[in-house]
C-alpha cells in the first residue's frame, strides 16, 4: 500500500511537468503583450520596455519556462503581475472557496445519488424507480448554469428563501451546491441503480438470504459494498467535470473563487497567477484520483495494487 | 414408511410471471424425506429441481411465486410462515449449498466474516467465540490450516475449497436439513468425489437429513437413500434407491439409467434419451414425457397421469401402471431398445 502511494506520487512529476508546459505555451502563444496590458494601452514605449525587461519577457520562451520551473519547485510562484501581491496570497482564499464548493457538491452528489440509486434498484420498475430515473435524466441533460439561474429565480428571487449570490453563510451555500451537485447526483444514481441490479442477481446475494439474514442487511452489507466499486470510479471521474462546472457556477452566483480568479487573470495576462492556479487544480485532480484508487483497494479485495 | 418424516412436500406449484404469462417451473411436486436420510432429486436440466429447492426456503426471486401446495417441515407449513419466521429457519434449521462455489461467496468479505455472520444472526455469537467456532467448522469440512483461512478472501481459494467453506457455513448452526443443489457439478471429478464423501460423512456424524439435487444417477447411487425423479416440473417416480436401480418403473427413469456410462457395458450401447426437455412455456398437453417416450399411446398424449402409489414405498406417474392403460398389456419398460 505504502509503495503504491509513493509510486503514484512519483507519477505526479511527469503529469505536472506536462501541465505546466501546456499552460505556459498556451499563455505565451495567445496574442496580446502582457506588458501592454499591465501598463495600459497608452503607456509610452519606454515604460513598456522596462516592464518587459523586469518580467523577463524578452528572454527566449524556454528560458522563461525554466526560470518559472526553478522557482516553482521551491513553491515560489512569484508575485502577481497585476496586483504585485504574492501569488499564494492571491490564490489561497479563492482556492478554499472553490474547494468548499467542490467538496460540498461532491458530498451532495454521493449522498443523494446513492440513496436514489438504491431505492430505484430495490424497487425496480416501481413508481419511485421510474420517477427517480426521470428526475435523474433531467439532472443529466440540464446545463448547469441554466439550473443555477432557475434555482436562483425561484428560491432566491420569487420565494426569497435564500440569498441569490455570494458564498459563506449556510444559506448562500445551498443553491450553488445543488447547482453543481445535481449532475453528479444523477450520474451516481444511475450508476448505483445499474450496479445494484447487477449485484442483487449474483449468487452470493442468494447465499446471504439463504443464511437467514434480514433483507436490509442483505442489501446494505452484502449488495451495496460490491455495488459501490464501479460507483467510486464514476465519482472520481465526475470530480474532473465538477471543477469545470465550478467555474460556471461561480459566475452564476457571483462567487469569488478560483474560477472567477482564473478567468479574470487570463484576460489580464497575469501569467504567474494563472500558472499557479492551473498547477493547483492539476495537483488536486491527481490526488482525488489517488484517493479513488485507494478506496477501490479497500472495497475490492481482488485488486492488487502492487 | 415407519420413520419420522422431516419434510413432506405436497403438490407444490411454483410459477414465474412475466409479460408472456405464467411459466410453470414446478408443477405439482410431492415427496417425503424421512429424518436422517438422503433424498436424491434427479432429472435433466430444466426439470424444476432448483426451483423446488429454492421454494422450500422461499428464495424464489420476485417474479416467481409459490402458487399452490404445502411444504411441511417439522410440523410447520413453510409456505405459510411470515418473512421473519422463514428467515429464522434459513441457515439455522434448513441450510442450502449451491452449484457454483466460485460465485456463491461474497468476494468482499473474508471467510471468517462470512461464517461468523451466520453464527451471529442465529445464535448471537460474537467475534471471538465466532472465530473459534469458525475454525472448528473449517476443520470439520477438512480445510487445512483453518486459522489462516479465516482471514482470506474467497478469491484466494480454489473451487473445491470454496465449496467446503459453503458447507462449513451451512453447518454452522447444526441444521436438521441440508439442501445441496448440484454441489459438485462445477468441480473436477476428483474433487467431486471428495465433496460427496464429505457430505456423506457429515450426515452420518451429525444425523442431518439431506436433499441431494443432481442430474447424475452415479451421485444418487453413491449418496442417496431415496430418489425422486423429476421431469417437466413434476415428480415422475419416487422409490428407495435400491429398488430404483433394480426395478425402475417410469420409462424416463429407465432412459436415465440407460444413459449412465458403466464399466460392464460398451460405450456404443449407451442410449441417451432421444429428444430434449420441453420448455415450461410449451409443455405437452398430456404426459410431459410422452413425446420422448417409446411406449406413448393416445391416452399418454391426451391426459397427464397422476402420481400413484405402487406397492410399498414407490410412486410412479405413468399410465402403464393404471387400469386405463391402452397399450401393450405385457409391456416391459426396461426393454426399450426393441421398441424404440
Ligand atoms: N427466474 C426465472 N424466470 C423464469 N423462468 C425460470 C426462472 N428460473 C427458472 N425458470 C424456469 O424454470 C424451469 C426449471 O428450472 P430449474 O428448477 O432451475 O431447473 P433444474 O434445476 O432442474 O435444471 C426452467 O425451465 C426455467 O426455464
Ligand atoms: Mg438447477
Amino acid at each position: 500500500m505504502f509503495q503504491f502511494i509513493v509510486r503514484r506520487l512519483l507519477q505526479l512529476i511527469p503529469v505536472l511537468l506536462g501541465v505546466t508546459i501546456l499552460v505556459f505555451s498556451l499563455m505565451h502563444l495567445t496574442p496580446g503583450n502582457p506588458a501592454h496590458i499591465i501598463a495600459g494601452e497608452s503607456a509610452p514605449a519606454d515604460t513598456i520596455k522596462q516592464i518587459e525587461e523586469r518580467l523577463g519577457l524578452n528572454d527566449p520562451i524556454p528560458v522563461q519556462y525554466f526560470n518559472f520551473l526553478k522557482d516553482a519547485i521551491m513553491l515560489d510562484f512569484g508575485n502577481s503581475w497585476r496586483t504585485s501581491l504574492e501569488v499564494s496570497e492571491e490564490l489561497w482564499p479563492k482556492f478554499w472557496v472553490t474547494f468548499e464548493l467542490a467538496v460540498y457538491s461532491t458530498i451532495f452528489s454521493i449522498f443523494i445519488g446513492l440513496i436514489a440509486g438504491i431505492i430505484s434498484a430495490v424497487r425496480q420498475y416501481s413508481f419511485s424507480d421510474v420517477s427517480i430515473m426521470l428526475v435523474a435524466l433531467f439532472g443529466l441533460s440540464m446545463p448547469n448554469f441554466w439550473l443555477g439561474l432557475m434555482l436562483m429565480q425561484w428560491f432566491a428571487i420569487n420565494l426569497g428563501w435564500v440569498p441569490a449570490t455570494g458564498w459563506g453563510t449556510p444559506q448562500q451555500v445551498v443553491l450553488p451546491v445543488i447547482t453543481l451537485g445535481t449532475m453528479g447526483a444523477a450520474v451516481v444514481a444511475r450508476m448505483t441503480r445499474s450496479s445494484m441490479l447487477d449485484v442483487i442477481s449474483q449468487d452470493y446475494i442468494r447465499t446471504a438470504r439463504a443464511k437467514g439474514l434480514k433483507e436490509s442487511i442483505v442489501i446494505y452489507r452484502h449488495a451495496l459494498k460490491n455495488a459501490l466499486i464501479p460507483v467510486v470510479t464514476v465519482v472520481g471521474l465526475q470530480f474532473g467535470s465538477l471543477l469545470a462546472g465550478a467555474v460556471l457556477t461561480e459566475s452564476v452566483f457571483a462567487i469569488n473563487g478560483m474560477g472567477k480568479l482564473v478567468i479574470d487573470r487570463i484576460l489580464a495576462r497575469d501569467f504567474p497567477v494563472v500558472q499557479a492556479a492551473v498547477l493547483v487544480i492539476a495537483v488536486v485532480f491527481v490526488f482525488v484520483n489517488l484517493l479513488v484508487d485507494i478506496s477501490y483497494k479497500f472495497l475490492n479485495k481482488r485488486i492488487d495494487l502492487d | 414408511m415407519s420413520e419420522e418424516i422431516i419434510l413432506d412436500i405436497n403438490n407444490l406449484r411454483t410459477s414465474f410471471f412475466d409479460d408472456d404469462g405464467e411459466i410453470k417451473a414446478v408443477d405439482g411436486v410431492s415427496f417425503k424425506l424421512p429424518k436422517g436420510k438422503t433424498l436424491g432429486v434427479v432429472g435433466e436440466s430444466g426439470s424444476g429441481k432448483s426451483i423446488t429447492a429454492l421454494s422450500i426456503l422461499r428464495l424464489i426471486d420476485s417474479k416467481g411465486k409459490i402458487v399452490d401446495g404445502s411444504i411441511n417441515f417439522k410440523g410447520k407449513d413453510l409456505t405459510k410462515l411470515s418473512t421473519k419466521q422463514i428467515q429464522h429457519i434459513r441457515g439455522n434449521e434448513i441450510s442450502m449449498i449451491f452449484q457454483e462455489p466460485m460465485t456463491s461467496l461474497n468476494p468482499v468479505y473474508t471467510i471468517g466474516q462470512q461464517i461468523r455472520e451466520t453464527l451471529k444472526v442465529h445464535e448471537g455469537i460474537g467475534k471471538e467465540k465466532g472465530n473459534k467456532r469458525a475454525v472448528e467448522l473449517l476443520q470439520l469440512v477438512g480445510i487445512p490450516s483453518p486459522e489462516a483461512r479465516l482471514k482470506q478472501y474467497p478469491h484466494e481459494l480454489s473451487g473445491g475449497m470454496r465449496q467446503r467453506v459453503m458447507i462449513a457455513m451451512a453447518l454452522a448452526c447444526k441444521p436438521d436439513l441440508l439442501i445441496a443443489d448440484e454441489p459438485t457439478t462445477a468441480l473436477d471429478v476428483t474433487i467431486q468425489a471428495q465433496i460427496l464423501e464429505l457430505i456423506n460423512d457429515l450426515q452420518d456424524n451429525l444425523g442431518m437429513s439431506v436433499i441431494m439435487i443432481t442430474h447424475d444417477l452415479g451421485v444418487v447411487a453413491e449418496t442417496c437413500d431415496y430418489v425422486a425423479v423429476m421431469y417437466g416440473g413434476k415428480v415422475v417416480e419416487y422409490q428407495d434407491v435400491i429398488s430404483l436401480f433394480k426395478n425402475p418403473r417410469h420409462p424416463y427413469t429407465v432412459g436415465l439409467l440407460n444413459s449412465i456410462p458403466r464399466h460392464d457395458i460398451d460405450v456404443e450401447d449407451l442410449e441417451p434419451i432421444r429428444g430434449s426437455v420441453p420448455s415450461p412455456k410449451n409443455m405437452p398437453k398430456g404426459c410431459h414425457f410422452a413425446p420422448r417416450c417409446p411406449f406413448a399411446t393416445d391416452l399418454c398424449n391426451a391426459e397427464m397421469p397422476s402420481l400413484d402409489h405402487l406397492g410399498d414405498d414407490s410412486d410412479v406417474r405413468c399410465w402403464i401402471y393404471s387400469d386405463r392403460w391402452d397399450g401393450d398389456p405385457e409391456v416391459n419398460v426396461v426393454d426399450q431398445k426393441t421398441t424404440s
